[in-house]
């Protein structure tokens, strides 16, 4: 099925197994050929070398690879890489507060001790952000439930829903 | 061969003419299912037809009679929509329950009932499996079958459908738009999946160049009083080893005018329990009521060991749906 | 500047928050290639046939490797390392037709891309021939004891006083078998080696290791290399939990790719991979029996563990060491067992042993407190052991009274209803719980490399590991209170076996193996600085150093266990409380607080150390209430190789954690006076849990995970009964 042509004329539709995409990543287009198998999260890691996107289970199960996409919170590893095209990716390597420096909600993590081995905390950072914008951080209870899509087998979660919640509060108009 | 292809629809016909001629192409919507079966090689398709670009899918249309999801309505878009949220309220109630914000974000509404069962044996290609391998022998029945059905199982398969908005969208009489390549037709919901029989690797209705479009929800007095209750091990991100979708139209005396029940979970597809709507009707909305009722739920049920807990697990999980709707009304 | 004791913000949070710090698959040396690994099926035969032209026709494939081609290794004999289970070898990959256990990797596909790897090892196709084995099914009729190697520290048996005599004359006796199934570590940075051979023959591995010298010293026997030539470097470990203590055979597959290949190779596990390429959580079965007086002392404690292990390596652990030495009781006996199937090595999981051990005892200890209508708080503080009966020696320190009295006042254990189902939320059932938890204190040898600059900074350096407790920080405030310098100044680094010698990351002894080595070379520091010619005393090392006009000074440390360790017993104890919330309709459980009070030594960072307990918690939540590798003793698997169906819990399985250290130091066990935590917090959360569903449901579930199938088969059970 090496790059065949396919379907009905007119309409026709490409079928391809490699391909070059331009992704948008943190502001910057980047040109890659890609396979068609290729997800946005080993096109993150293993082609861009942007190692913040975590890979945990490549399953959509443990949320690790959280990225934005078009501002939402996504599992990077559930994208294919094709399929990102045109679309605006924010990885933790992206995030910025204000002043350039940390972001608030990356501040609050170190405050807060909201990791212990690293692993998760990305993409924590990166749900934790999407949780925020969408108005899911009005209590401790509802961050729990909408952040239930990030595994931290560390186990710090009292302190992760201590950091986003505090954030909330602080962003809040 | 070697991996995957990916082609580009840009209208629905084309998609249909693509998959309608390459045997085991597949579209591709969230791909929040396909992408777990391909890394995990899970029956992986040849070649995959993305259809999200697609015109007019995305959208969810509102009117006095009814409500219209277009196939690719993200999940958390339904969880957002007020309009849904007022008139079928199990549907949202489902959603916010299903996988994580993640996977809400990207997966879609016309692939969510056309995800495959988390039967253990299913997604580990090692083992057998009649659903993915046809005449391979069915592992779960005499394996570790915690998470599969008690209802609607064959000697072939038990593999539970693992769909909550399904349930929902069975119990509230919702209509699947189909299109192919001779058009266009309508599918009653409750009849879009198929029992797995001696053939469990054919799940649904679809001839194999139709993709849903869409689905229609007429607005009615019960879709409004309805309600999804799902139970699981864990506090969110797991599939339900048992659920319920209810609603209940009560008449001025407080009996039960009509009655809606579909169960998740524990079934091979979603799954409606007309014998227990039947013997709600004119009944008063009274625990006794509904606990009589639901163990109507298990009359033809068969456990396979492992999950004969669930033979106690689903009447009593309508029942409390039923209690917890009946205090909203 | 006291350091020690200070709540410092973790040394490498930044790297951390920011996404730079870098894990083992995220080094990308120049021209790397990928590896993906193809599994055998079966559990127990011979590969009969193996074809791989399809996979090495696919356009990318570097190379397939199978036990055909692979290259012969020197498999020099290893002194097992003490990770390494005591009889038994190791799987060695791709090294002959046998197959093992099913999952086992038999060919490794090399390509220019993971996709592709991955895409051409799925067209690898076999044919094995089955053959009998261990067999598949866990059954206690096959015990034995363990074998000569695995004995000495996992006896077969072991008695004080007449315990089977002093059970049968007892007024009050209980027995019970409970059970703990095969739980998996499930890290999340999954296991990952990137093997480089450099042009002089050289090997460099970025790994995730618990231990980089012990891999270092595994791959150096296995490819017959001289220490020099292997470097092992791990700076990040995405958790791990025990599963990276050993040199597991995917590092070994990793370098030989890397040899094939004649460049780097990436060999990077998959979740399902994970299941079986490294080791988990043996199931054990366990029987206790216990017998009282009257008046609530213990007279009896008999308990034997079945646990498995796999039909080539015979792995035990110290399940039983709680028995003899918990409580202050008359008599005790242990008997040890394993059960051998097909399966791969289980291996050391947090707490390993201990946990499994006390989860039994704990539940069993609440049974027996129930039978006697005691307080099950009561019941333990009357049956408190002051010393170590089992070994018969003083403990160098023990505030486990004080963890229990904390403890209790912080949950509010005084509000417990010794009925039970009698409190209530609503329609939830309320239970309240607790149970002890013990853990080993234990030293290791470990040495470091410490550089004062005359500029005011220090640079550490050892070849310890860092999985997320926070060595980093807490080894920099070591340095830092004992160079009296600002933790700012000081530099630690480490994962890098070309550093000085350093001791398993396991066990709670990194802080004080490595701990006592770091105060041990700053004292060593201090001392030679102040003896250099001109040196004044009083001075500060690094006024010396600026006005001798020397830029820096470097000394190596060690530290060693003292000769105490014979003189007195030495553990670290804990009292973990429950509350649990139970539908009584649906059997799910839910936990809304747990409290725990920890006697672990001197806590050096008490903000890493809370987080290292409650993140104990959570697994203990896990191991209560959801976690269990599905086995099916037909097909030899585990069948829920995910995450999705191998539950762990998530945010909303979590609410209220709060974790106490009592003020406790034990400086006759070493001179930092730290005992360690990291096991300790998961040890006992389990039973504290199982006790508080006891007490909210009356169900007395001896088999976790205590998920609703369980909790409602029990129902019926207790209502047909
Ligand atoms: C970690 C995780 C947890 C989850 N938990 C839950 C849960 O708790 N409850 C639950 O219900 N679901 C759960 N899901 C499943 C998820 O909801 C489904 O994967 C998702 O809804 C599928 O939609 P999709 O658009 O991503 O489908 P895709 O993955 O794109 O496709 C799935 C299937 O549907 C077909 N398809 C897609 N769109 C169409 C169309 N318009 N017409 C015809 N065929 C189509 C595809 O060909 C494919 O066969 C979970 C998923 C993950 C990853
Ligand atoms: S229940 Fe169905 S899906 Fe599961 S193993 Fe049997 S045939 Fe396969
Ligand atoms: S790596 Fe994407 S969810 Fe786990
Ligand atoms: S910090 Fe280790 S998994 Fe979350």
């Amino acid at each position: 099925m090496e790059n065949a042509s396919t379907g009905a004329e007119g309409g026709a539709v490409q079928a391809r197994s490699t391909m070059r995409v331009t992704l948008e990543v943190n502001g910057r287009e980047h040109a890659l050929d890609v396979q068609a198998r290729t997800t946005l999260l080993d096109a993150l890691r293993d082609r861009l070398h942007l190692n913040g996107t975590k890979k945990g289970c490549a399953l959509g199960q443990c949320g690790a690879c959280t990225v934005l996409m078009d501002g939402e919170r996504v599992n990077a590893c559930l994208v294919l890489a094709v399929m990102a095209q045109g679309r605006h990716i924010t990885t933790i390597e992206g995030l910025r507060g204000g002043d350039g420096l940390l972001h608030p909600l990356q501040r609050a993590f170190l405050d807060h001790d909201g990791f212990q081995c690293g692993y998760c905390t990305p993409g924590q950072i990166m749900s934790g952000v999407g949780c925020i914008e969408e108005g899911h951080a009005g209590s401790r209870a509802e961050i729990r439930q909408y952040m239930s899509g990030n595994i931290c087998r560390c186990g710090a979660y009292v302190n992760i829903v201590e950091a986003i919640f505090e954030t909330a509060v602080g962003t809040r108009p | 061969m070697s991996g995957l292809a990916y082609a580009r629809a840009a209208s629905l016909e084309s998609a249909t003419e693509v998959i309608g001629s390459h045997r085991a192409a597949e579209v591709i919507a969230g791909g929040t299912d396909l992408l777990q079966r391909l890394e995990e090689h899970v029956l992986p398709p040849p070649l995959v037809v993305d259809i999200n670009g697609v015109e007019g899918l995305r959208a969810i249309e509102v009117d006095d009679h009814e409500i219209r999801l277009g196939a690719l309505v993200r999940l958390n878009q339904v969880i957002e929509s007020a309009p849904v949220r007022d008139a079928f309220p199990a549907i949202v109630e489902a959603l916010i329950v299903t996988a994580s914000p993640q996977v809400r974000n990207l997966a879609t509404v016309g692939g969510n009932p056309l995800q495959k069962t988390r039967c253990l044996y299913f997604r580990d290609q090692s083992t057998p499996c009649n659903k993915r391998e046809p005449g391979s022998g069915c592992g779960a029945l005499e394996g570790r079958n915690r998470i599969n059905a008690i209802l609607g199982g064959s000697e072939h398969c038990i593999a539970t459908h693992p769909s909550d908005f399904a349930v929902a969208m069975a119990a509230l009489d919702a209509t699947v738009l189909v299109v192919g390549a001779r058009g266009e037709r309508r599918l009653p919901f409750t009849e879009l999946h198929r029992l797995p029989g001696d053939t469990p690797h054919l799940e649904h209705n679809l001839a194999p160049d139709e993709v849903i479009e869409g689905y229609r929800l007429t607005r009615t007095p019960l879709a409004r009083h309805s309600h999804y209750l799902k139970v699981r091990d864990r506090g969110e991100f797991e599939w339900a080893i048992c659920s319920a979708a209810v609603a209940l139209e009560l008449d001025h005396g407080g009996r039960i005018a009509d009655a809606r029940v579909a169960v998740g979970g524990v079934a091979t597809k979603p799954w409606r329990l007309g014998q227990v709507e039947t013997a709600l009707q004119g009944r008063q909305a009274t625990a006794e009521a509904f606990a009589e009722a639901a163990a109507l739920s298990v009359q033809n049920a068969v456990a396979h060991g492992d999950n004969a807990y669930k033979l106690a697990l689903l009447p009593r999980t309508i029942a409390r749906a039923l209690t917890e709707l009946r205090e909203r009304l | 500047m006291g350091a020690i004791g200070k709540p410092v913000a973790r040394v490498d949070g930044p790297a951390k928050v920011t996404g730079t710090a870098t894990y083992a698959a995220e080094f990308h040396p120049e021209n790397m290639a990928y590896a993906a690994l193809v599994h055998g099926t079966i559990p127990r035969g011979w590969i009969k046939s193996i074809a791989t032209d399809a996979a090495e026709s696919v356009p990318g494939v570097i190379a397939v490797v199978t036990h055909l081609n692979a290259p012969r290794l020197p498999w020099k004999p290893v002194d097992a390392a003490p990770v390494d289970p005591g009889e038994g070898e190791q799987l060695r990959p791709l090294h002959s037709d046998e197959i093992l256990f099913a999952g086992q990797p038999i060919a490794l596909v090399i390509a220019e891309s993971q996709e592709t790897a991955r895409a051409a090892a799925a067209l690898v196709s076999f044919t094995c021939v089955p053959s009998d084995g261990a067999g598949l099914v866990f059954d206690r009729a096959r015990a034995r004891p363990p074998s000569d190697g695995t004995r000495e520290s996992y006896p077969a048996e072991w008695e004080r006083g007449d315990a089977e005599g002093a059970f049968a004359s007892a007024p009050r006796r209980i027995e019970g078998s409970y059970l703990q199934p095969r739980l998996f570590h499930n890290a999340m940075e999954p296991h990952a080696t990137i093997a480089a051979w450099d042009d002089e023959g050289k090997l460099t591995l970025w790994d995730k290791s618990q231990w980089v010298d012990n891999v270092r010293d595994q791959i150096t026997r296995n490819f017959g290399l001289a220490e020099d030539e292997v470097r092992v470097i791990s700076p990040f470990v995405g958790g791990a939990f025990g599963s990276a203590l050993r040199c597991w055979p995917h590092v070994t597959m990793a370098a030989m790719a890397a040899r094939i290949a004649r460049r780097p190779v990436r060999l990077e596990l998959t979740r399902r991979e994970l299941y079986t390429a490294v080791g988990y959580r043996p199931y054990t079965l366990q029987d206790v029996k216990l017998a009282a007086d009257e008046d609530g002392r213990l007279r009896s404690v008999i308990q034997t563990a079945y646990g498995l292990t796999s039909a080539y390596e015979d792995y035990g652990e110290e399940v039983l060491d709680p028995v003899g030495m918990l409580y202050d009781t008359m008599s005790a006996r242990t008997v040890y067992r394993l059960v051998e199937l097909d399966t791969n090595t289980p291996t050391p999981m947090r707490g390993p042993g201990a946990v499994t051990g006390v989860f039994a005892l704990e539940m069993a200890i609440d049974e027996m407190a129930d039978a006697m209508d005691m307080d099950p708080l009561e019941f333990r503080l009357k049956n408190y052991a002051e010393r170590d009966l089992k070994k018969d020696l003083p403990f160098s320190s023990k505030a486990l009274r004080s963890c229990y009295e904390t403890a209790a006042l912080r949950f509010g254990w005084e509000k417990r209803d010794p009925r039970r189902r009698a409190m209530h939320d609503g329609n939830m059932l309320v239970g309240y719980g607790m149970a002890t938890a013990v853990w080993p204190a234990m030293q290791a040898p470990a040495s470091v490399r410490i550089r004062l600059f005359a500029n005011g900074t220090a640079v550490v350096r050892t070849a310890a590991s860092d999985m997320g407790p926070g060595t980093y920080t807490s080894m920099t405030q070591v340095a830092a209170d004992r160079l009296d310098l600002p933790v700012e100044r000081v530099t630690f680094e480490l994962g890098d076996s070309s550093l000085p010698m350093a001791p398993v990351h396991g066990g709670s002894m990194t802080m004080a193996s490595v701990g006592n080595a770091v105060a041990a070379g700053c004292k060593k520091l201090r001392d030679d600085i102040a003896r250099l010619d001109g040196a004044e005393d009083g001075e500060h090392p690094v006024e010396t150093l600026m006005r001798l006009r020397r830029d820096s000074f470097e000394v190596d440390g060690a530290a060693e266990p003292g000769a105490e360790a014979g003189t007195h017993s030495s553990y670290a104890f804990g009292a973990v409380f429950a509350e649990v919330r139970v539908d009584p309709d649906f059997g799910t459980v839910r936990v809304p607080r747990l409290v725990g009070a920890y006697d672990g030594g001197v806590i050096v960072n008490p903000r890493t150390a809370r987080s290292q307990a409650i993140g104990g918690m959570v697994q203990g939540i896990g191991m209560a209430l959801m976690e269990a590798g599905e086995w099916d003793d037909r097909l030899g698997r585990v069948m829920n190789a995910n995450l999705a169906e191998y539950l762990v819990p998530v945010h909303a399985d979590v609410e209220e954690l709060e974790a106490v250290f009592v003020e406790s130091e034990d400086r006759i066990f070493n001179p930092l006076g730290v005992k360690g935590i990291a096991e300790i917090a998961l040890c006992g959360v389990a039973p504290a849990i199982a006790n508080a569903v006891w007490h909210a449901t009356g169900l007395r579930i001896r088999e976790l995970p205590l998920t609703p199938d369980r909790l409602l088969m029990a129902e019926q059970a207790a209502r047909t009964s």
